[in-house]
Order: C-alpha cells, then structure tokens, then sequence
C-alpha cells in the first residue's frame, strides 16, 4: 500500500466528528506549532517539504508564505480556496466533506505561519451542506479550545469564517477569490500587485487550496524532510486525484507523486482499467483546463519513457506532446468517445463562466462554443477548424487571469491530436449526428445518447 | 527611468505606466485604449487592445516577459525594451482583438451617432480585418432610456466599465452597473432606474462607442458636418470649459473637451451640457485646436470631395487594403 497522508484516518468510523479525529492524534500539530516552534521555521519546514499548490498552477507553498510582507504590521489574512468547480475535479469536496477536521487543523497551524489572527474559507456556493459540515467541524474546534482567544494560554487568537460563493467558477480563481469575499463583483484583478502585498481589503494575502492546507499539519508533525522523501524529484508528497470517466473504478485516489499512470490506470488499487475492457483513447490528467492526451501520448512520452503521474513527467514535452498535472481531475475517455462532442462541452461550460471582464475571453469562449456546436451537429465547415486554432491563440496568454489559457488549451490540444476526427465530423455530418467517431470501426451502428 | 519604446528612447518618472509613456513620445507609437482612461480610477486592462511585448523586463532582469502585457497598467522599469508597432506578434494580437470586440457589435455606423468620432470606428480601421469570420447571430438587447438625457444601446456597447466608474467615482448614489457575467453582461441601472445627478452625462463622453447617446443630439446631424467651438461660461458646479458643436449660429451639442487621445480632461456638468443650447450663454473662444484623430480625417475627407485621396490609391497595393 503507498503512503497515505491526507486520507491515513478516511476509513475511521466516526472521523467527521472531532472527538474520533482528536483520537486519531488530531490537532497535535497545533500544540506543537504553538509550543515547540516560531512562525518562521513553520515556513522553513513548509519550504523545505518542497509541497506545491494543490490547486492546479504547482507554485511552492513556502515560497508563497515567504512573500507574505510581515513587517509592515498591517494584518494579514490566510484565506482557503474551496471554489472547487472545475469539471472533473471533486478531491477538495471529498476531504471537506468526510475529514473536515483536516481542513480545519491545517488552517490553524498555516495561519500560525503567517501570523494571521483571521481565516477565511471561500467555499462553493453550490456546497452549501458541506458549508454546515465546516461550520459544525468549527465549533466544535472552538469548543475544545483550538480555536477563538488566547489558544492553548499561548496568546494567540484566530478565528476562521466560512464563506460560500455565489456559484461562479470564476471566483475560484485567487484575486476574484478576495473580490467576491470583499463582497464585490467577482473580477479578477489586475496582477502586480498579487495578494501577498495587496489582497483581502488591501492587506497581505495568502490563497491556498483545501489540500494545499490540509498537507500541512503532517509536514508540522513529521518534519518537512520526511515529506520531501515521499514522492519523486520536486514533485513532493502525495496527490489527491479524483478519476472519472470510463473506468471500473471512479474515486478519489491518494497517490504518491511518481506512481506510472499506467499502474494509476489499470491496477486494481487505484481506477481498475478502463470500463467493459475497452480500448483508451484519451485522458484529461488534471481537470478540464489542461491539454488532453491521446492514449499513445499519455502512457509514454515523445523520449519513449513511462509517463509518472507528476508534476515534471506529466508536462514533459511543452503542450505539443504532454499536459499538466493541475489539479487533479483525471478524466477517462474509452474509445467510443466523441472528442468533439467533449471539447464542445468543455468549452460550453468556459462560456458559461467566463466573468465578462477582458474582451478576448468574453467574445472568444463564446465563438468557440458556437464553431464547436456547428461541428458537432454537423453544420461544419473544414475552415472551421483553422478558424478555431485561430481563434484560441488569439485569447492564450492574452487575457487578465487565466480563465482565457483555461479555455483555450482544451481546443488547442483536441485539435492538435485529434484533428482528423474534427474533419470527420465536417465531411460525413450525416454520420457525425447518429454515432461517434469512436464507433466508426464497430460493425454494428450504434444511436448515441449524444445525438442531437 | 530610461525606456526604450519601438527603438525611440525616454525618460519618465518611475511609477509611469508603458502607456503613458508611449503618449510623451507621441504618434504612432502609441497603443491604442479602448478601456484605459486616464482620469479614471482603476480604468484600463479590460479590453486588451493596447497590449505590447516586453522584449526585455530591465536592466537588472533583462529576460523578456512571457506573455504580452497590457500596457495601460503595466509600469516602466528602468532599462525596459517595449516593441509595440515594431513586432507582428503584437500587431497579429491585436488583429485578434478588433475581431472580438466586433462580432457582437452591430456595425450599426451608418446610424450610429457616435460614427466619426468613435473610438472602435478608429481601431477597427487601423487594426482590423476586411471581412467579418464570424457568421453567428449577434447579441442583441433593447435600447434603454437611463435618465431623461441619455440613451443606452447595449447592443453597441464593448464592455470597457468607463461609464461605471463615472458613476462610481464622480456621482453620488449609484444607481448604475453590469448585471450577469461574461457576453450576457448587460450595462444597466438597478432595474432601469433613471440615472439623475448632475455629472451622469460624462458617461456619455467617457464611452468609446456608440452605446450612451446623447439624446438631445441623437439623430439631429452628423459629428463632421458639425463645428466644434471652444467655449465657456461661468457654472457653480464644474469648471464651464467645454466645447460647443455648432452648423451656423445653432448649437446642436455640448461635451467636455477631450485631448489627442480622446479624454475628457475635465468632466463638466449636466447643466452646461443639457441646458444651454442659446449661443447668448456662452463666451466662445475660438475653433478647437486638438482635432481627434478619427476615420473621417485620416482619409482627408476634405479632399477626398473633389478626388480620391492620393493615400487610398497607395494603400490599395498594399496588404491591408487587398481585398478592399
């Protein structure tokens, strides 16, 4: 069995409750956070686990918490990222939802870091009992003296608020993040200044991810050089993936990073190979926002060597031959799957969500959407797809946060790899409307739910 | 702070932004702004048009920046390389830009008041394509009345924010924002709730398109056939300086007077733009000097009455005009 640390107590009975988690040697790191250590060798611990951000972009953690102006003497904040909303991606739901305690723990030994008196949680609107579940996990944390004034009698203080979103993706993105906690329009803001100098109320701001957080308190309890042991290179630690799609077994996984995503994939550990024994075609390896991969590309890169599920391994090759571990939504396309169909979904959903602010996003995702829909439903033309790879170079790298790279990598890369099938979908539209592409080699001819 | 802007060096302050920059020098070096204005708090970095590449970040880090920047908020550093006319990646963006600020906008021009003197009508002409790619229904709304003096056609409207931050920052009691997210966003007013204050019909100055009208002008005369005046008269609430559109002895409208690039330095109040339209209550000082620059004058409309203008015929050779 590989090494477990976020979800080491998950099969517990009981440990939603704090008593069973406390059992469990829960909120020992904040003893010892407060007793045995000053805030700065927590970052040095943190900097030295070598934990990178758990919600998609991999920035080192501790680097983060260092840029974080202390001398200043404004108030500083630590704020969680729990927007998670990105299709394929639900590990952050499952940690709160079953180990809150976890969450809770983490955010108090950070905030001991950062030496912050107030933390926020920015939940997911659409999470709303989860938000109950934090709400309970958190009194029942003040209850037992971890949380409120004066903590352990060190002199300490902190509270920890629970916010739920409106239901925008956007608002997971850090500066819309703190716009919408400022209880503004959900915008992102305009980088430099990032939050470390300027972010919740104009003060210094430290956005972390759920798991980002809940990594932490076993970084404090064992030390950061026995988390950098775990996993391989400067991917440190463990993973949550949650995998979807067609495979026996969906779920959320906690791997060690560097585990071959051909064991990831088919070993009965983890997803137990794809569904009814069929063929792969393709993988989304990190939620919807990264390149998708044909099956060929995933399980080995262009040099020939088995693909890892890391953060180096994964975007080995640029974009041109690997994706990106980002944040873990493991999406599983067996051969029967349409990639049309699926890029159009995707691009339907950054439609939907894109905040309206900059041009080329507002415009582009919706004239993606509507080229992707004529292809689809068979009214493309072979121009079409020129014009798509036009139009998402015209919105990557060129938009304020990156909600517009978001979009435009999903096209990007379904066209690169899968081009054909999109030719295919423009000269037999007849067919393209009744069956996938996938089904073309089958003898039988199946009516798809997809048909439009 | 030395920085270099297409080859052409300057010195300016720290804290200057590229764009601001790019403005001492002057000319064609200039990125264009759609969004970005300058009396504006927290304007700019919205519509995407005046990005440029930072082919070296400063003398101490002289690697270059790895996407392209927005210039209206970006700050000069000392030693900074900016390549804006001067390198194909930026004019190619840009290109992209001009495309999606149109394919949801009406190209309505023919009617449109603001057709002579509106900022998209410039960019679209300097940076844009011949042909539209997109073949899509367009995004439509109904036109609003927002107050009794201004007119709202959402339908033309590029999203820049200006006219909320003149509702923000300038006016007391706002009654005026977006509503819904992404290309369903919608300028509004908290349920069509008229806009009254006194300096609401900034907004009007302050939009680069054709969306807020003026609608004591709306349909009256086009902006070339029209004289703009200098003028002023005394006023308890702004400064007076604005400046007066006039055919003859009549004054068909009143705005504030914008500089080269096409800001309103000092925003003026609704009295002196709604309420007097008798010459007797102005003190005129003379013709306008700054004369923004627009379509209309580019292709030297003066001479284009008697023949074509010599520019177009050299124009049609060139790239830009080869399916004209």
């Amino acid at each position: 069995m590989a090494k477990k640390i976020l979800l080491e107590h998950i099969d517990k009975p009981g440990i939603k409750s704090y008593e069973v988690y406390r059992q469990q040697g829960g909120y020992n790191s904040v003893e010892k956070a407060l007793r045995e250590m000053k805030p700065a060798d927590i970052v040095e611990e943190v900097k030295k686990s070598g934990l990178r951000g758990r919600g998609g972009a991999g920035f080192p953690t501790g680097m983060k918490w260092s840029f974080i102006d202390k001398k200043s003497g404004n108030l500083r904040y630590l704020v969680c990222n729990a927007d998670e909303s990105e299709p394929g991606t639900f590990k952050d739901r499952f940690l709160m939802e079953f180990i809150p305690h976890l969450l809770i723990e983490g955010m108090i030994t950070s905030s001991i870091a950062l030496e912050s008196n107030l933390g926020f949680i920015y939940i997911r609107g659409e999470f709303r009992w989860i938000k109950t579940i934090l709400e309970n996990a958190i009194a029942e944390a003040r209850a037992a003296g971890w949380l409120g004034h004066n903590i352990l009698g060190t002199g300490y203080s902190l509270e920890l608020v629970v916010h739920p979103g409106a239901g925008a993706y956007i608002c997971g993105e850090e500066t819309a993040l703190l716009e919408s906690l400022e209880g503004k329009r959900g915008l992102p803001r305009i980088k430099p200044p990032f939050p470390a100098v300027k972010g919740l109320y104009g003060n210094p701001t430290v956005v972390n991810n759920v798991e980002t957080i809940a990594a932490v308190p076993w970084i404090i309890n064992n030390g950061g050089d026995a988390y950098a042991k775990i996993g391989i290179g400067r991917s440190t630690g463990t993973k949550l993936i949650s995998a979807c799609g067609n495979i026996n077994k969906p779920g959320v996984y906690e791997i060690e990073l560097g585990l071959q995503v051909d064991e990831f994939l088919n070993s009965d550990e983890y997803c137990g190979g794809v569904l009814d024994g069929k063929m792969l075609k393709a993988v989304v390896a990190g939620g919807s926002s990264v390149p998708i991969l044909p099956a060929e590309l995933f399980f080995k890169t262009k040099k020939g060597e088995p693909r890892l599920m890391s953060y180096e391994s994964l975007s080995d090759g640029g974009f041109e031959s690997g994706t990106m571990l980002g944040s873990g939504g493991f999406i599983v396309y067996d051969e029967d799957q349409c990639i049309v169909r699926n890029t159009w979904n995707f691009t339907r959903f950054y439609h939907h969500e894109s905040c309206g602010q900059c041009s080329p996003c507002r415009e582009g995702t919706g004239w993606m959407e509507k080229v992707l829909h004529n292809l689809e439903s068979g009214h493309g033309k072979l121009s079409d797809v020129d014009l798509l790879w036009d139009i998402q170079k015209k919105i990557d790298g060129n938009t304020i946060c990156p909600l517009g790279d978001a979009a435009a990598w999903p096209v990007a890369s379904a066209i690169r790899h899968f081009r054909e099938e999109f030719e295919w979908h423009v000269e037999h539209p007849h067919d393209a409307q009744k069956r996938n592409y996938g089904l073309l080699k089958s003898t039988k001819e199946y009516f798809v739910a997809s048909a439009i | 702070m030395k920085v270099t802007i297409d080859n052409i060096e300057i010195e300016v302050e720290a804290g200057t932004t590229i764009m601001n920059a790019a403005r001492k020098v002057g000319g064609e070096i200039v990125p264009p702004a759609m969004c970005y204005y300058t009396s504006l708090k927290g304007s700019g970095g919205k519509c995407r048009a005046c990005l440029v590449k930072v082919s070296q970040g400063s003398t101490a880090d002289p690697r270059p920046m790895p996407k392209l920047v927005a210039s209206c908020c970006t700050t000069v550093q000392e030693g900074m390389v900016v390549q804006n006319i001067t390198s194909p990646e930026v004019l190619e963006t840009r290109k992209g830009i001009v495309e999606f600020l149109l394919i949801n906008h009406p190209l309505d021009c023919p009617i449109c008041d603001q057709a002579g003197e509106c900022d998209l009508q410039n960019f679209a002409f300097d940076h844009g394509r011949q042909k539209t790619r997109y073949d899509f229904e367009r995004r439509t709304f109904d036109v609003i009345n927002i107050g009794e003096d201004i007119k709202l056609h959402m339908t033309r409207c590029i999203l820049c924010y200006r006219c909320t931050m003149v509702a923000d920052q300038l006016t007391d009691g706002r009654e005026h924002g977006i509503l819904w997210r992404g290309d369903k966003s919608e300028i509004s007013t908290y349920i069509q709730k008229a806009v009254e204050n006194d300096f609401s019909g900034n907004m009007i100055d302050v939009c680069p398109v054709g969306a807020l009208t003026d609608k004591h002008f709306r349909f009256r005369n086009r902006v070339w056939f029209l004289n703009p005046m200098d003028a002023h008269r005394d006023c308890k609430k702004c400064s007076g300086k604005v400046v007066l559109w006039m055919r003859g002895e009549e004054i068909y409208r009143v705005t504030g007077r914008k500089d080269q690039h096409a800001e309103l330095k000092e925003f003026i109040c609704n009295d002196c733009r709604f309420e007097n339209y008798d010459t007797k209550n102005w003190t005129i000082e003379g013709p306008r000097e700054i004369e923004n620059e627009s379509v209309i004058n580019s292709n030297h409309y003066e001479e284009g009455t008697k023949a074509l203008p010599k520019e177009l015929f050299s124009k049609l050779n060139n790239e830009k005009w080869g399916d004209f």
